[in-house]
């Protein structure tokens, strides 16, 4: 099989151009610049005829070539022709013929320094957009807690058991490991820097409070923002897509009391306790090094840290822990109930979920900062 | 190549398909004929969807010979089996079109991997092929998102025969669209078939389509073959499911007047 040809003939003012050979998709590749060439070569031709008798086989690419030539030698003012079409070809001229080309304008693009700022504001509209969402979730949550607080038996425990298991039981593991070796970095680093002044007892107060007041609580919810907050994100974006929440919807049920309400309750069960046990493997793990790294006997450490942190040190840690489970939770579920129909949002929205939670978890740490300076704690 | 023209398109022998520990397909003979319609019908879990699936290489074999275009897969080496690829389309039932992507790059797509023409030609293969399958050239730059059950269909055979296949599969093409979309698919399918001369190999429920678009019909159950043949014999068969199949309360009483007649 070889490739198609192309050979033009001039008599007077009316060329013949006779194509042979195969016109298919493999070589439509090198055909492109032989009908390209056809069309831009410079000829004084008024009537030009297109001779496609001779052609062994062809194909959509091939009659589109051919099309093509006609259509740009007739926009040059030539008259045009196709000549000796076999039957058996009819129809498939006919097909890509039809065809108009006509694709309607792209959308005009604006100044660049216009775009950029139209790109602000509507990045600025967004975050507006996000925090309207969030609160109304909230109250939509709050509004379904109501709801079943009145009429208990219609609480999903089942399912918020099943989250619980998700979310708590087995995020143990990591957890613990996690902050053990959060709380072991941190008196490293207090034994290594504070020995040099001679003040390496120190070193129980900074993992203490460290531990139990902020970086405890916030590492767990980091964690969980990344691993259960993702997921819930994702569960909920897969039923949008497929329309699970519209078909809850139309039987009578709240999507928020169905789906969100046992997911958001598992979370702020599952962080509490997982602050705490967190809390504790880091002390653990702080301990430890003090010990092998430091050489602060155990009984030592204890007894310094009974004295370094009160129990209000500790309260402090874990009023928060329930607030940022809430908003890791509000965020997700706002999220995932966003995703549109494709598999690129349900990326997209996965991670907004995790970006935005653990921002906020941050910031909401800053305001309780600012709420215990303020009430003198 | 060692790819040639041969009458069999595809040619099926003695095929066991096992899916865990159930036998789906035991001992199934079919061929398909160069440029006919081949309608393959079946009660829901015969296994119809199985057949096409290991047939496009999707699903493992337990035994049985698979030809296609002459070639023997389970002894083609890599080249033959990408020319193969190349030279088949096939229709999912949801269309399967990549919902990250444009319909115009859903069509370009195949093109692109395979053909590497310039991109302006690309393009315009892409808009024909939009505009052979009935869509305006306007849907380009949309997403499958924002498309309806019947254009994507549509889309999705556009990418289908993005490089002019010589073999088109289709499952169900006309499920979950509406009885005059589906009439409209249905002599899509038949024209397209015509012009392009494609051999066709379609999974179907919709006894319109077998009626109106199929040139022969194999019936599966039981893991095997029932019956192929045209409609006139599926009519006349005396099997009970076929019986029941094609002179059911939804068989219309027409065909067997513009059978016969």
């Amino acid at each position: 099989m070889a490739a198609g040809t192309l050979v033009g003939q001039a008599r007077g003012d009316a060329v013949s151009i006779s194509v042979s050979g195969t016109w298919t998709a493999e070589y439509a590749r090198s055909l492109e610049p032989l009908v390209d060439a056809a069309v831009n070569a410079k000829t004084a031709a008024r009537t030009i005829a297109i001779d496609v008798a001779q052609i062994d086989r062809i194909d959509t690419y091939g009659a589109w070539l051919i099309e093509r030539t006609l259509r740009a030698l007739k926009d040059k003012g030539v008259e045009t022709r196709l000549v000796g079409l076999p039957d058996r070809h009819r129809g498939l001229f006919e097909k890509v013929q039809a065809g108009t080309q006509e694709l309607s304008p792209r959308p005009k693009r604006d100044n660049r320094i216009i775009a950029t700022l139209e790109s602000v504001g509507r990045t600025m509209a967004a975050v507006g957009e996000d925090v309207r969402l969030i609160f109304q979730m909230g109250g939509a949550f709050v509004l379904a807690f109501l709801h079943v607080l009145v009429r208990p038996h219609t609480f999903r425990m089942t399912s918020m058991i099943n989250h619980l298991e998700r979310v708590a039981w087995n995020a143990v593991p990591i957890i613990l490991m996690i902050t053990l070796l959060i709380g072991a970095i941190i008196a490293q680093q207090g034994i290594f820097h504070f020995r040099t002044f001679g003040a390496d007892i120190y070193v129980v107060d900074m993992v203490g409070v460290l531990v139990l007041r902020e970086l405890g609580v916030v590492i767990v919810c980091i964690m969980v923002a990344g691993r259960s907050g993702s997921a819930y994100t994702a569960e909920l974006g897969s039923m949008k897509m497929r329309e699970e929440v519209d078909a809850l919807r139309t039987m009578g049920f709240d999507p928020v009391e169905v789906l969100v309400l046992p997911r958001i309750l598992a979370l702020i069960i599952a962080v509490p306790l997982l602050s705490f046990l967190g809390a504790m493997a880091a002390l653990y793990g702080g301990g430890l090094v003090a010990w092998l790294y430091g050489g602060i006997n155990p009984s030592v450490f204890i007894s310094r840290l009974r004295d370094a942190i009160s129990l209000q040190t500790f309260e402090v840690g874990m009023i928060k822990a329930p607030f940022m489970a809430l908003v890791i939770g509000l965020v997700a579920c706002v999220e995932g109930l966003q995703v549109q129909g494709s598999a690129e949002s349900l990326g997209a929205k996965t991670t907004d979920s995790v970006v935005k939670s653990i921002f906020l978890v941050i910031v909401v740490d800053g305001l309780f900062a600012v709420f215990f300076a303020s009430i003198g704690i | 190549m060692s790819i040639d023209t041969h009458d069999h398109v595809i040619k099926v022998r003695d095929l066991v398909v096992d899916y865990r520990s159930h036998r789906v397909l035991n001992g199934v003979d079919v061929e398909l004929n160069r440029g006919e319609v081949l309608g393959f019908v079946g009660a829901s879990g015969a296994g119809k969807s199985t057949l096409a699936r290991t047939i496009i290489g999707l699903l493992p074999k337990r035994a049985g010979t698979i030809e296609i275009l002459g070639v023997d897969i389970d002894k083609a080496d890599d080249d033959q089996k990408r020319a193969i690829d190349r030279r088949w389309g096939v229709l999912f039932q949801q269309g399967a079109l990549f919902s990250s992507l444009t319909v115009g790059k859903n069509v370009e797509f195949p093109i692109r991997e395979y053909l590497r023409l310039s991109n302006k030609l690309t393009t315009e293969i892409a808009i024909a092929k939009l505009e052979m399958v009935g869509l305006s050239p306007d849907v380009y730059r949309e997403y499958p998102s924002e498309l309806s059950g019947g254009m994507i269909k549509r889309v999705a055979l556009a990418r289908a025969l993005a490089l002019d296949p010589e073999i088109l599969f289709l499952d169900e093409p006309t499920s979950g669209l509406d009885p005059i979309s589906a009439g409209d698919f249905d002599q899509l399918i038949l024209t397209l078939q015509e012009t392009l001369g494609i051999s066709v190999f379609m999974v179907t429920h919709d006894l319109d389509s077998l009626h109106r678009v199929c040139d022969r019909i194999a019936v599966l159950g039981e893991g095997k073959i029932i019956e192929a043949g045209n409609m006139e014999r599926m009519l006349a068969s005396q099997h009970p499911w076929l019986t029941s199949y094609f002179h059911g309360a939804r068989a219309h009483a027409d065909w067997h007047v513009r059978v016969k007649g």
